[in-house]
């Protein structure tokens, strides 16, 4: 027999992941002892994940607002305008711990997570990223979580039907313990057809739609807020199980019920499942909320308020009904053979009232639960920045090609198509770029334009030094979008650090918070959604600190689009932003010598704006549709994957420069573009004039990639060595 | 041409589908919802590609009992054109319009990719504009695409000239037997195929192999 009235002691406190102080803090707000179902419905809400407390005060500080953000943080996902009445919404969000414990449900729910994020709103999801980080390969669990969480967003995504059209994968030592899952959705809208889940009217029903409750998943936003021990398998039950083909059915009977102009607001169950849901609803509208949990569509028998207010069963959603709609609504989910309950009311009480058999089991102050969790200012010290490398402390190698060959089959330059080919990229029919490019590009249906995206992060840089790191992952991402020819709008960030109680940890978050602000001021490039994944941390040992940028631009036709392919023997090579020198945690000294040493490279803002605005104006313009951004590997990397996948090689003059420095420099704000030779001389000239350092370094031809005296590879070992790694992996023993 | 697609729950080619159809005959195709026990009058039913009802079972087994299908069954019986596509292959196995099975990939991965075709048999209504021996561009996108059949059944599907595809060039990305990519059934008015050309029929996608399979059921009602 469940028990509401249980004598609430420290130990239980504890286990639900509130302090001292929070507890304090209720006994304050609510003015007695709380029940168990209403020490649940705190822990939920006041947890890490779902409240932001350690990381609200940083967050507020981040530029949010821009000419083209509709939406920005707050809302299930962030919305911006991409012209002709369509509005695009995106978010970023992170499934760690959950992955890490049960590789193929954590990464299933990730996926569905962010989906349903999107299409709550309205839109119809057509596009998907992803951004993985893994313990090093030679770790024992890396082979078993890589296959478990690829298999994971795949089956996802793939019978829903949205594309995944690019992402991330690395590896390293400190993700033993704790991989990374980041999941991006974005979906198209009308602008006027966007719908939120401010709840709006008093005595309107509350409707549960989609899925059943079970017991799955209970106390996962919990379990997502702590660090992990040696315990952690006795964590697999709050892992929720997801269900593709219902949510798929969940897409279209929202999209359709939404037509019918029946919903007041709607929102999905996520994270704490129908206590966030129905918080938020409450909260927003300023309005109270009553549930009666005995006509929840249930999925196992004698649940108890307690569990059904704290599941997280996936495909599920709460709604607030125009109520001379409800035949017309509740016909569209017996049709997609969905639950359909009302199971609820707003109130004009602002208190959130469970019911379970007859009873009232909790009574809260609803905007309380969402306004009045704790916010902390939490203690941060600067982080350990690595200490500048000197020139002559980097080794020089005699043959650049062959150390160029190494890094192509290396754990993290090597091919991702093993990864990718798990993914069904095309369905919907408008992927103009899948995955092996700069950035994805999907065509926004009947028109002619097209939305570029690209996820990424350079933790090592992060790591040793936390606010250059972060400038830099929203520069790269900046620079993928714009080497495809987009022009960036806005990005959602995905910040997944290590314990924020510990200050050194705090101070990586605090340094690369203001480093991801400084760059998004620069480049006019606010951020619209978000989510934060801390305590990504294991016996004491966190994560790099990885801020996961998506960045989404529009190109406005998408005919004149650049990929990284070598088109045509004959075409001039030439360098934006001139030969870099920069080698300090660089994967040249990493993969090669095994040293993460040095500072990473520095940002110059603006000078990424000037020398991408040139780029994107030569691609806009229908003069360039080859171009490379360069990135880890510098110019070598760049000019071996425009030539794998143009299948025609390239031979490079280096002139009088150290051939490893100018081959292997991390140095920002560069691109490689391939041009007709007649072209070259105009477009050599215009950079002059608008101040751009270009220069021709190369002639596309031959069958590798030729650096004369400095050495070289071809494309049949590149491909080899590429191609070889991931597979090859793999395909060993566990 | 009027065209019909068959629409589950859980189909997600549907959309894909209904764009190639309208795209290359003119004529916006008729969508069928999977309850509705009687289709139109039509010159090609499609059964697109999905999951239609999760395919947690086998897949298409559900799908091969719906309302829906019994009047496909009826209809392809009658001689109109039927054509399944990856998840509607395996419908149509399901419903025993089509010989053998279609297993998990042999790797036991999802795979998405392009591979390439030969056009075996180019004497049917959905591959007279190409070629015999023709190599095309195709993409596939599945889970359960590695046909097999018995012996008995695929030296019948042979020697009948059934097979319409096969993977060529070692690009079989499943494990399919005798590379088989698409067969047809005795009477040749239905085919069934794991990939999708109609995911390769304009500049954006990067190709128009796949448009000739389409163009080939406009020809056919020509003649």
């Amino acid at each position: 027999m469940f028990q509401n009235d249980i004598d609430i002691t420290p130990d239980l406190i504890a286990r639900h992941g509130l302090k001292p102080d929070e507890y304090a803090r209720i006994l304050h707000l609510i003015g007695r002892k709380p029940t168990l179902t209403e020490l649940g419905i705190f822990s939920a809400m006041w947890n890490e994940h779902c409240s932001y407390k350690s990381s609200k005060k940083w967050l507020k500080t981040l530029p949010t607002k821009g000419d083209k953000v509709v939406i920005g943080p707050g809302e299930n996902a962030g919305v911006i305008d991409i012209g002709d009445g369509d509005v695009a919404i995106f978010k970023m969000e992170s499934h760690n711990h959950p992955s890490y414990i049960e590789p193929y449900q954590g990464a299933t729910t990730g996926v569905g997570g962010i989906l349903r994020d999107v299409f709550t709103m309205g839109a119809r999801p057509i596009a998907a990223m992803n951004s993985l980080s893994f313990g090093e390969p030679e770790h024992p669990k890396t082979r078993h979580l890589v296959a478990g969480v690829v298999a994971g967003v795949g089956g996802y995504g793939n019978s829903f039907g949205v594309p995944t059209i690019g992402g991330e994968v690395r590896f390293h030592a400190r993700y033993n313990g704790n991989c990374l899952v980041n999941a991006f959705a974005l979906g198209i809208a009308k602008r006027d057809g966007i719908f939120l889940s401010e709840a709006k009217g008093v005595g309107l029903p509350v409707v549960y739609l989609g899925a059943k409750t079970g017991r799955d998943g209970v106390g996962g936003a919990t379990m997502a807020s702590a660090e992990f021990d040696d315990t952690i398998e006795e964590k697999r039950p709050t892992v929720q199980v997801g269900d593709p083909f219902t949510e798929k059915r969940l897409l279209e009977a929202c999209l359709e019920l939404m037509k019918t102009g029946a919903v007041v607001a709607i929102q999905d169950m996520g994270a704490a499942g129908l206590t966030c849901s129905a918080v938020e609803m409450g909260a927003k509208g300023n309005l109270g909320i009553r549930l009666d949990l005995d006509r929840v569509p249930q999925r196992e028998e004698d649940m108890t308020p307690y569990e059904m207010m704290l599941s997280e069963s996936q495909e599920r959603m709460l709604m607030v009904l125009e109520p001379s709609k409800e035949k017309e609504a509740e016909a569209v989910f017996r049709k997609w053979e969905l639950d359909f309950a009302v199971c609820g009311e707003t109130t004009d009480d602002l208190r959130f009232r469970i019911i379970w058999q007859g009873k009232e089991v909790a009574d809260l102050p609803i905007k309380e639960l969402g306004d009045e969790a704790p916010e902390y200012d939490r203690p941060w010290v600067e982080p350990k920045k690595a200490a500048p490398l000197a020139a002559d402390a980097i080794p020089a190698v005699n043959d650049v090609g062959a150390a160029l060959l190494r890094l192509m089959g290396a754990p993290d330059q090597s091919s991702r198509a093993w990864v990718y080919e798990q993914y069904d990229c095309l369905v919907q029919g408008n992927s103009a770029q899948i995955p092996g490019g700069d950035a994805g590009v999907v065509r926004v249906e009947g028109t002619n334009k097209a939305l570029a995206m690209s996820a990424d992060v350079t933790p090592r840089y992060c790591e040793a030094d936390p606010f250059e790191g972060g400038k830099q992952a929203v520069a790269e991402s900046w620079r993928n979008v714009t080497a495809v020819g987009g022009d960036p709008i806005a990005l959602t960030d995905n910040l997944n650090f290590g314990n924020p109680e510990k200050p050194e940890a705090m101070g990586q978050f605090v340094r690369a918070l203001q480093g991801i602000a400084e760059a998004c001021r620069a480049l006019t490039f606010p951020i619209v959604s978000g989510n934060v994944s801390l305590y990504n941390e294991t016996n004491g040992e966190g994560i790099l600190p990885s801020p996961t940028i998506v960045g989404v631009g529009l190109l406005p036709d998408v005919t004149k689009m650049a990929t990284i392919a070598f088109k045509a023997d004959g075409d001039e090579v030439i360098l934006i932003g001139g030969h870099g020198s920069h080698l300090g945690q660089s994967v040249y000294l990493r993969d090669l010598y095994g040293r993460e040493e040095g500072t990473p490279p520095p940002v110059d803002l603006a000078l990424e704006k000037k020398n991408g605005d040139f780029v994107r104006g030569l691609i806009a313009a229908g003069r360039v549709s080859t171009c490379h951004d360069l990135s880890d590997g510098g110019l070598g990397v760049a000019l071996a994957e425009m030539a794998m996948a143009g299948r025609r090689g390239v031979r490079v003059e280096l002139g009088g420069l150290a051939p490893h420095v100018a081959v292997f420099a991390e140095d920002q704000a560069r691109y490689l573009i391939a041009v007709k030779p007649a072209e070259a001389a105009t477009i050599l000239a215009e950079a002059a004039k608008a101040g751009v350092k270009a220069e021709r370094i190369g002639t596309v031809g031959g069958d590798a990639v030729d650096f004369g005296a400095a050495g070289k590879a071809t494309i049949v070992d590149l491909r080899a060595a590429y191609d070889g790694w991931f597979p090859t992996y793999m395909g060993g023993k566990a | 041409m009027r065209s019909a697609v068959v629409l589950f729950p859980g189909s997600n080619r549907d959309h894909d589908m209904v764009k190639a159809l309208h795209s290359i005959t003119g004529v916006q195709p008729t969508v069928v919802w999977h309850q509705d026990a009687t289709l139109p009058d039509v010159d090609l039913i499609v059964l697109p590609g999905g999951f239609s009802y999760g395919d947690y079972l086998r897949c298409g087994a559900i799908a091969a009992r719906s309302p829906a299908m019994l009047d496909v069954a009826k209809k392809a019986k009658a001689g109109v054109r039927v054509l399944g596509i990856c998840n509607g292959f395996q419908i149509l196995t399901e419903a025993g319009l089509l010989p053998g099975a279609l297993m998990r990939n042999a790797h036991l991965r999802f795979v998405c990719k392009e591979v390439k075709l030969e056009v075996v048999n180019n004497d049917t209504d959905f591959t007279r504009a190409y070629a015999k021996g023709q190599v095309i561009r195709c993409p596939v996108a599945h889970h359960d695409g590695n046909y097999f059949a018995d012996a008995e059944t695929l030296a019948r599907l042979e020697g009948e000239n059934r097979v319409a595809f096969r993977y060529a060039e070692g690009t079989n990305p499943n494990g399919s037997i005798n590379d088989i990519a698409g067969i047809l059934n005795e009477a040749g008015n239905v085919l069934g195929m794991m990939p999708h050309p109609e995911n390769l029929i304009e500049a954006l996608q990067g190709g128009f192999d796949g448009r000739g399979l389409f163009e080939s059921v406009v020809t056919s009602l020509a003649a």
